[in-house]
């Protein structure tokens, strides 16, 4: 990066490490705190509306709504994790790929023949001449949509909790005023609910942050894998060689998280009393009292 | 008129980047002096530059990726890249679910590392990185086998502590010698059937491919310059 960087091995102390702070690599490794950030400025609100659609389906009166949105709730909490982030991203690349296959391939045969999933040169998604930027932003994609579904289905319940505790008399004055179910809710439950959400659903957002790491796992280049890659032993086959330096490294990872966790902590700590405000809910009495 | 031929010209690259057949070549990273990531960023190395070169004489367009050790077969099986160009020996056991190539690398000296001139190798504890031809050797061998998941990992067993000596390839150990009293132990014991490129069963084209360029090289010597390059003048190289 620096004109001074050009010849590693003559540099020393100070001059040294910053020259080895500000090489590409490193500028990897730092543009993928980036994608931490993203994944969580893109997952979180896609898992709100999952939950809320989710929270919503089970509280339908009609049946295959309620159906599908117990349904969801109740498969994706009770899967592991894990497994989920592992499953979702392979079946749908691999169930793209068949239907793309089907579309555009001259002779589709069986995609999956012995143990290889194996469809022509044009149904790949990306394909395969295409840059690298596009398979990791696909690869990316398909780890949002495994985080939002799980984190959907937490949400959903979370929300589905929240609903019913908003107080059954709200409800029916509101129905004696003449409103219809869907006036009720829009009008009285959803803003109502918010304040019984909050503190579940930031209990979800911290799980949410700590679990990023998952993406090292679906091989997304995240700041883990960096940090595991740039902390490994350098030999002289490097510009600049180290010993095992991976403690270091991880020890900014948990710096990071902690940070973050706590930046959460007093945003959500804000965001919960400016909801309590005007409630009946015992936070709200104490607002009243202190005579905010 | 100008944008006419702009969309021409654009037209005119676009399909002859579709024409040229691109081939993504997948390697882990993580196995310097075979495969690593530069300071860079970029995927260097023995197998990067051998991979460069073959695909320009067979007239490829070739992209690297990596991915972790541990699913480097089945990620090759579904199809997120085309071959496998990671230090990976040919064995029996890995040509039941993929083909190789011709080796690229003869079969390789591996060896045991140690910072206990004595130590036992038959009835330790040896660590080696899990899937290797060499984990399958040391569970043979009688010892204790610790798995790791990547080479620097096995290295800091036995230097912490957990493991009394490493086996591994003997070129990938050859930086840490003499590092916090690490030295070479024991007999060097050859293993596998060389090095080869990995492929799907289905790709025999593009095995062919890959096949014709390394005999060439083979033939005009330019393999084993290449590998006295990044391995040293002692190198194991083909007659």
């Amino acid at each position: 990066m620096f004109e001074s960087c050009s010849d590693p091995s003559a540099l020393h102390g100070l001059s040294w490490m910053l020259c080895y702070l500000t090489t590409g690599k490193h500028m990897l490794f730092y543009g993928s705190f980036g994608i931490v950030l993203i994944l969580l400025a893109i997952t979180a609100p896609v898992a709100l509306i999952f939950g809320f659609g989710g929270a919503l389906a089970a509280r339908s009166a009609l049946w295959p709504f309620k159906l599908l949105g117990r349904g969801y709730i109740a498969m994706v909490r009770g899967v592991p994790d894990i497994v989920f982030f592992l499953f979702v991203p392979i079946a749908m690349d691999q169930g793209l790929e068949y239907l793309k296959s089907r579309a555009v391939c001259a002779d589709p045969g069986p995609a999956w023949t012995g143990n290889e999933f194996h469809v022509c040169a044009a149904a790949k998604i990306p394909l395969g001449s295409s840059p690298q930027i596009y398979h990791e932003i696909y690869g990316f994609g398909l780890a949002v949509i495994a985080f939002s579904v799980v984190y959907g289905a937490f949400a959903a319940n979370v929300l589905f909790g929240a609903m019913q505790a908003v107080p059954r008399a709200q409800l029916e004055t509101a129905e004696a005023y003449g409103m219809t179910r869907a006036q009720v809710n829009r009008r009285v439950l959803i803003p109502q609910m918010w304040a019984y959400a909050i503190p579940g659903l930031s209990n979800l957002w911290m799980i949410l942050i700590k679990a990023t790491p998952l993406l090292f796992l679906l091989g997304i280049e995240d700041i883990v894998y960096w940090a595991r890659e740039l902390g490994a032993t350098k030999s002289q086959i490097y510009a600049f060689p180290h010993p095992d330096w991976r403690l270091y490294y991880f020890l900014v990872l948990l710096v990071f998280y902690l940070l973050m966790t706590k930046l959460s902590e007093v945003v959500l700590a804000r965001v919960n009393r400016r909801l309590a405000f005007g409630q009946a809910t015992a936070a709200g009495e104490a607002l009243r009292k202190a005579g905010v | 008129m100008k944008k006419l031929i702009l969309t021409a010209a654009i037209l005119g690259l676009t399909a002859g980047v579709a024409a040229a057949e691109t081939v993504r070549m997948g390697t882990e990273g993580a196995y310097p002096p075979y495969n690593y990531i530069d300071d860079n960023g970029q995927v260097a190395g023995f197998e990067r530059e051998l991979g460069d070169k073959l695909c320009e004489m067979e007239g490829l367009t070739c992209t690297w990726v990596t991915n972790d050790w541990d699913s480097i077969i089945p990620n090759l099986l579904s199809g997120n890249y085309d071959t496998i160009i990671a230090g990976m020996s040919i064995t029996e056991e890995r040509e039941k679910s993929i083909d190789f190539t011709q080796a690229y690398y003869p079969p390789a000296a591996s060896a045991y590392m140690s910072m206990d001139p004595n130590v036992d190798l038959k009835g330790g504890v040896v660590a080696a990185q899990t899937g290797t031809i060499q984990a399958a050797h040391v569970a043979e061998s009688g010892a204790t086998l610790a798995e790791y998941a990547t080479l620097d990992d096995t290295i800091a067993a036995v230097k912490n502590g957990e493991a009394d000596a490493v086996f591994a390839d003997k070129d990938a150990l050859v930086p840490f010698a003499g590092t916090d009293g690490m030295e070479f132990v024991g007999e060097d014991v050859p293993l596998g059937k060389g090095i080869g490129i990995g492929l799907r069963k289905s790709d025999t084209a593009l095995k062919d491919k890959f096949d014709e360029a390394i005999s060439k090289m083979k033939a005009d010597g330019s393999l084993n310059t290449m590998i006295k390059k990044y391995f040293g003048e002692d190198a194991l190289t083909f007659n």
